[in-house]
C-alpha cells in the first residue's frame, strides 16, 4: 500500500463529559504545531455528560480543511455508537479499540484493520482515582496516536508542559498516560501506519483560533462598550471571549475600573433592548445570540429599524426551527435576519466564512451600523464559531477610525436653528443624530409609532410613507459600503457556484476537483446583504448558478431572486442541511446527481460533456 | 383631548428656578389623552419636581413603553431626549442607556399593563439590577387604548365597565418591589399632588431604583361604580402611611427635635426626605415592616414612601464602571492596538 503522508483522515468517537476533548485538542494542536494543515470539528450533543460526541480531524498538505467523510483510522472508544463507526472506516483503514474486553464478532469487518489497545485495563492498573482512570484513558489513546501517526513526541511534550506547567501532578499522569499508549502500540503494531505525519512549514505565520474568539476580540478591536445578552449555545463563548478579552484590556490600569459593562439580560427580547437603549445613547454596543433568540429580538428590530438606532447582532447559527439541534450548525436564519421584525423591514448582513473575517467584520458591523443608523447582523455559525481552525495571524491596523456616522455636536447644534431628526441634508438618505444629554435643541421624541421627517406623530399616509421610502433608499446605499463578494473564476467556465460563510472551504475542494475533471466552474462567496452590485454581475455573466448553502428552503436562493433581477431559473440549489459541517463530497454529490424530478443527469454534465 | 393650544410665551412673573427657567420651560407638547385623566396629574406632577429640582431639561433622558401612561413622556419637558419605546420593554431600554451615561437623570413611565404584564420580567430584573432610575407606575387597572380589558393590577370583584367582575388576584407593584429587593418603594394618587411631588423628587434623587406606583383613575373605562381604582373609591379608601419633604441639597438642615414616629433619610446626593409623619414603631428601612404594614391595612390603599435604603450599590458600582460614561471613552482607551494583538496571536499558537 502507498504511504500517504500528511494526507488522512481520523475520527474518534467518544463519550462526552469523559475529558475526551483536552485528549482531543491536544492532537490538533500537536499537528498544528508540526506546520501541518490540519482542521478538526467537533460533533457534539446537547448535553453534558453521557452522550456520543465525535471529533474529526483531516489533514491535507494542499491545505483543503473542510470535513472529508471517508476516515483512514476511526477510534471507537463509544459501545453506544460502536456499530455505526465500524461502518464508516474506509475499506483498508484502521479502527483502534479498546481490547480490555473482547470485541463482539459481529462488529467485525474483515476490511478493515483492527488495533487492540486495552486502555482501559492500562490506566486501572496505573491509575488509582476513578476519575482519572475514566480521563487518563483518552490520554493514553492520544500516546497511542502519537505512535500510529508518527505525531512529533517532543511537540506533544511540550504542549502537556504549557498546560500544565504548574500543576505538577497533573503534569505527570498525562505524560505516564501518554507513555502507555505510545508504548503498547509500538510493542504491538507495526508503527507509523501507512498513512502518517511528517513536519511541514506551513503553518508559520498562522494561528489556531474559533469564530467565537476572533469574534469577541473584533468586538473589543471594534470598541464596544455595552454588551447584552442572554446565555444560548452556540454564541456564549462569544460573551466569554468578549468578557476575557475585556478584563485582559479594558481594565483601567490606574483606577482598576472596567472600561465596559457586560449585561447578562432577563431575556433576548431584554438583550436586544440593552443594545438599542445603548446605542441610543452613543455607546458601540452588542449582543450575541443564535436563531431562537433572534425571534424573540424580532419586535424590537423592528423598533431599531424604525427609530434609526444602530445595534449589532451577531447571530451564531445552529439548527432550527424551534429548539432545533442546538449543537448542530446551519445556515438557516438568514431569511429571518435580513427581513426580521414586522412590516417593511431589511437589515444589514455581514457573512463571514471563518475566524479571521469574524474578527475583521466585528469593527464592519458597529461601522456600518452607526453610518447608516440601523441593526447589523454578522451571520456567524456553529461550525465557524465554535470549531478551531487554522487561520492566518490577525492583525490590525492603527490607522483605524471608527465610523460614528452623522451625530451633531453640542457646538453644532447651538449654531442650528432647529433640528429635525428624520430630515437629512439635500437628500441623502440617512439624517444626523444627536445624543441624549448633549443639548436641549438636539432633543426628540423617539418612538416606534409612525412619525414623519420632523421626527412628529404622524398618521398622514404621504409623511408616513416619505420616511418609510428613504429607509429603502439608506439600505440600497449600505451595498456600496458592504464587503464585496469573493469571485474566482476559472478558464472556460460558463456555469458559476455561489457561497456563503463556512461552506467555503468545502466549495473550493469541489471545484478544484470538478476543474481537474473538466468541468470547471467560477466561484463567488457573498459577504454581505444587501448584495453588492458584483453579485448581480456575476449572475448575469453565467448560464446558471449552483447555491450551496446550508439550510432546506434555499434560503440564499431566496434572497437572490427577491433582490437581484435574476431569473429564478437560473437557480440550482444544492441544500445540505442535516447539521454537520459540509464535505467536498456533498457539493459534487449533488452538482453531479441525476436530477430526482426528470431522472436526467445534472444540466453541469450536459454542459460539459 | 383639549382643543386649544399652549401659548408660546411665558407670563414674566412666572418664579425661576436655580436655572433661571420657569415651569413652562418644563412642559411638553399638549396631552391627548381624555379630560380628567389621572395621568396628566401625574404629568403635572413630574413637571413640578423636575422644575423644582433644577435639573436641566437636556439631561433627563424620559423612557416609556406603550399605553395611555407612556404616551405622557411627550407631555413634559420636550427640551429632554424622549423614547417611547416597544410595550414592556422600558426598563430594558432604560438599563441600556443608563449602561452607556450613567450620568443622566432616568425617568421611567410605565402602566399596569406595561409593567405588571408584558413587561414585569424586565420590570422585575431591573429592580434587580438597581438600575438607577425613577420608575413610575401610572396604575388604572385597565388597559384603555383597547378599551377596557382589565390589567393585572384589578382587585378581585372589581367590575368592568360592562359590568364583569375580574376573578383573578392582582399583582400589586408595590409588594413585588418590595419582595425583589427595590431599594426605594412609595404609593401614591394622582389626585394627591401635594404627596406625589415630594415623593417624585426623592425617587429621582434615589441612588438606585426607585419605584412609585401611583393609582391614577382611567375617566373613561375604569370610574364607574364597582370599581376598585376610581376617583371615588381611591380617595374613600387611601390610607396615607408616611407623609415626607423633600429638602434638597443645598438647603440649612434646621436642627430639630425628633418627635415620636419623626425621621429623615439623608439621600445619595446629600438632599434630604424628611418625615413629618410615619407610623410608630415603622422602620422605613425594613421591607418587613413595610410588608406587613401592607397586610395590617389590605383594602385600603396605602400611600407614602414605604421604604428607601440609599446604601446598596447601583448597577454601575455592581458592575466597577468609570465615573465617566462608557459611551464617551476615547476610542484610544477601548483598542488595544496592533502591538497587543501580535503578542497575543502567540496564545494561539
Amino acid at each position: 500500500m502507498r504511504s500517504r503522508i500528511n494526507d488522512f483522515a481520523i475520527k474518534l468517537a467518544n463519550v462526552n463529559g469523559t475529558g475526551s476533548a483536552s485528549a482531543n485538542g491536544l492532537i490538533m494542536q500537536a499537528i498544528f504545531r508540526m506546520g501541518v494543515p490540519v482542521s478538526g470539528k467537533n460533533l457534539f450533543p446537547s448535553n453534558i455528560q453521557g452522550l456520543p460526541t465525535w471529533y474529526e480531524i483531516r489533514v491535507n498538505p494542499k491545505g483543503y480543511t473542510a470535513r472529508a467523510l471517508d476516515y483512514d483510522l476511526m477510534i471507537a472508544m463509544n459501545a453506544q455508537t460502536y456499530e455505526r463507526d465500524v461502518q464508516e472506516v474506509r475499506s483498508g483503514g484502521y479502527l483502534l479499540y479498546d481490547s480490555s474486553w473482547p470485541l463482539d464478532a459481529e462488529l467485525h469487518r474483515e476490511d478493515v484493520n483492527f488495533i487492540g489497545v486495552p486502555l482501559a485495563r492500562l490506566c486501572n492498573e496505573h491509575f488509582r482515582e476513578p476519575r482519572e482512570r475514566i480521563l487518563m484513558k483518552n490520554i493514553a489513546t492520544a500516546g497511542a496516536l502519537i505512535a500510529l501517526l508518527n505525531i512529533d513526541g517532543a511537540v506533544v511534550e511540550q504542549l502537556i508542559e504549557e498546560k500544565y506547567g504548574r500543576k505538577k501532578a497533573l503534569r505527570e499522569s498525562n505524560k505516564r498516560a501518554l507513555q502507555l499508549g505510545a508504548d503498547y502500540v509500538r510493542e504491538h503494531f507495526s508503527c507509523p501506519l501507512d498513512f502518517h505525519l511528517e513536519t511541514m512549514d506551513a503553518n508559520g505565520d498562522k494561528i489556531l483560533i474559533d469564530g467565537n474568539t476572533a469574534t469577541a476580540l473584533g468586538c473589543v478591536y471594534g470598541g464596544a462598550t455595552v454588551a447584552a445578552w442572554y446565555p444560548i449555545t452556540p454564541a456564549t463563548s462569544v460573551m466569554d471571549g468578549f468578557k476575557e478579552f475585556c478584563e485582559q484590556y479594558r481594565k483601567d490600569p490606574k483606577t482598576g475600573e472596567n472600561n465596559f459593562a457586560i449585561l447578562q439580560a432577563e431575556d433576548e427580547l431584554a438583550a436586544i433592548a440593552m443594545v438599542i437603549g445603548a446605542s441610543w445613547n452613543g455607546a458601540r454596543a452588542f449582543t450575541s445570540t443564535a436563531g431562537p433568540g433572534v425571534s424573540l429580538m424580532n419586535e424590537l428590530l423592528g423598533l431599531a429599524y424604525y427609530a434609526e438606532i444602530p445595534a449589532v447582532i451577531i447571530d451564531v447559527q445552529r439548527v432550527g426551527p424551534s429548539t432545533g439541534m442546538p449543537t448542530r450548525t446551519q445556515q438557516g436564519d438568514l431569511l429571518e435576519c435580513a427581513y426580521a421584525s414586522h412590516g417593511d423591514t431589511k437589515h444589514i448582513l455581514l457573512i463571514p466564512a471563518n475566524p479571521a473575517e469574524c474578527f475583521h467584520f466585528a469593527p464592519k458591523c458597529f461601522d456600518l451600523a452607526e453610518r447608516f443608523q440601523t441593526p447589523v447582523f454578522m451571520m456567524s455559525d456553529l461550525d465557524i464559531g465554535m470549531n478551531d481552525w487554522v487561520t492566518p495571524k490577525l492583525t490590525w491596523d492603527d490607522g483605524y477610525v471608527p465610523d460614528r456616522g452623522k451625530v451633531l455636536t453640542a457646538e453644532q447644534l447651538e449654531s442650528t436653528s432647529k433640528y429635525f431628526r428624520y430630515l437629512p441634508e439635500n437628500g441623502t438618505a440617512v439624517a444626523a443624530r444627536t445624543l441624549p444629554g448633549v443639548h436641549s435643541k438636539g432633543a426628540f421624541f423617539t418612538r416606534g409609532s409612525g412619525h414623519n421627517k420632523f421626527g412628529g406623530y404622524t398618521e398622514v399616509p404621504d409623511e408616513y410613507q416619505e420616511v418609510m421610502d428613504r429607509l429603502l433608499r439608506k439600505h440600497k446605499e449600505a451595498a456600496g459600503w458592504v464587503p464585496e463578494p469573493i469571485i474566482e473564476e476559472r478558464a472556460g467556465a460558463r456555469v458559476g457556484v455561489i457561497t456563503i460563510g463556512g461552506c467555503d472551504p468545502a466549495v473550493r475542494e469541489a471545484l478544484d476537483i470538478l476543474g481537474d475533471t473538466g468541468r470547471p466552474l467560477d466561484y463567488m462567496r457573498i459577504r454581505a446583504f444587501p448584495f453588492h452590485a458584483k453579485v448581480a454581475e456575476f449572475l448575469a455573466d453565467h448560464d446558471y448558478c449552483y447555491v450551496v448553502e446550508q439550510n432546506r428552503d434555499g434560503q440564499l436562493c431566496s434572497l437572490l431572486i427577491l433582490e437581484t433581477p435574476v431569473a429564478k431559473e437560473k437557480i440550482r440549489p444544492v441544500l445540505i442541511y442535516s447539521g454537520f459541517p459540509l464535505s467536498a463530497k456533498h457539493v459534487i454529490d449533488v452538482i453531479t446527481a441525476p436530477d430526482v424530478i426528470t431522472g436526467k443527469a445534472q444540466e453541469l454534465n450536459a454542459v460539459y460533456s | 383631548m383639549p382643543s386649544i393650544v399652549k401659548p408660546l410665551v411665558a407670563h414674566p412673573s412666572l418664579a425661576r428656578n436655580e436655572l433661571g427657567l420657569t415651569i413652562r420651560d418644563y412642559e411638553g407638547s399638549m396631552s391627548t389623552l381624555c379630560a380628567g385623566c389621572g395621568h396628566d396629574s401625574i404629568t403635572a406632577a413630574i413637571t413640578r419636581a423636575l422644575w423644582e429640582l433644577s435639573t436641566p431639561p437636556h439631561r433627563l433622558a424620559k423612557l416609556s413603553g406603550i399605553g395611555c401612561s407612556s404616551k405622557t413622556p411627550t407631555y413634559f419637558v420636550s427640551g429632554a431626549h424622549g423614547f417611547n419605546s416597544a410595550h414592556g420593554r422600558m426598563p430594558a431600554i432604560a438599563t441600556g442607556a443608563n449602561a452607556a451615561n450613567r450620568e443622566l437623570t432616568y425617568l421611567g413611565v410605565s402602566g399596569d399593563g406595561d409593567s405588571l404584564s408584558i413587561g414585569i420580567g424586565h420590570l422585575c430584573h431591573a429592580i434587580r439590577r438597581n438600575l438607577n432610575m425613577l420608575y413610575v407606575i401610572e396604575n388604572n387597572g385597565v388597559y384603555g387604548l383597547t378599551k377596557g380589558q382589565f390589567s393585572a393590577s384589578s382587585d378581585v370583584g372589581s367590575k368592568s365597565k360592562k359590568g364583569e367582575a375580574n376573578r383573578m388576584s392582582p399583582i400589586d407593584p408595590v409588594q413585588l418591589a418590595l419582595s425583589l429587593g427595590a431599594t426605594f418603594v412609595a404609593r401614591s394618587f394622582s389626585g394627591d399632588k401635594q404627596q406625589l411631588v415630594p415623593i417624585l423628587k426623592a425617587g429621582l434623587a434615589h441612588r438606585g431604583f426607585a419605584i412609585v406606583d401611583v393609582i391614577s383613575p382611567c375617566v373613561t373605562f375604569n370610574d364607574h361604580e364597582g370599581s376598585t381604582k376610581s376617583y371615588r373609591y381611591t380617595r374613600s379608601k387611601q390610607h396615607v402611611a408616611t407623609e415626607s419633604d423633600f429638602v434638597p441639597p443645598a438647603s440649612e438642615i434646621v436642627a430639630e427635635i425628633v418627635q415620636s414616629g419623626q425621621t429623615h433619610i439623608t439621600m445619595h446626593d446629600g438632599s434630604v426626605l424628611r418625615f413629618t409623619r410615619v407610623p410608630e414603631d415603622y422602620d422605613l428601612h425594613s421591607r418587613q415592616a413595610a410588608l406587613s404594614y401592607l397586610k395590617e391595612h389590605q383594602g385600603e390603599i396605602v400611600t407614602g414612601v414605604l421604604f428607601a435604603d440609599e446604601s446598596v450599590p447601583d448597577m454601575h458600582e455592581m458592575n466597577n464602571t468609570p465615573q465617566v460614561p462608557l459611551a464617551t471613552l476615547p476610542f484610544a482607551k477601548l483598542c488595544p492596538g496592533s502591538g497587543e494583538l501580535a503578542k497575543l496571536m502567540e496564545d494561539f499558537r
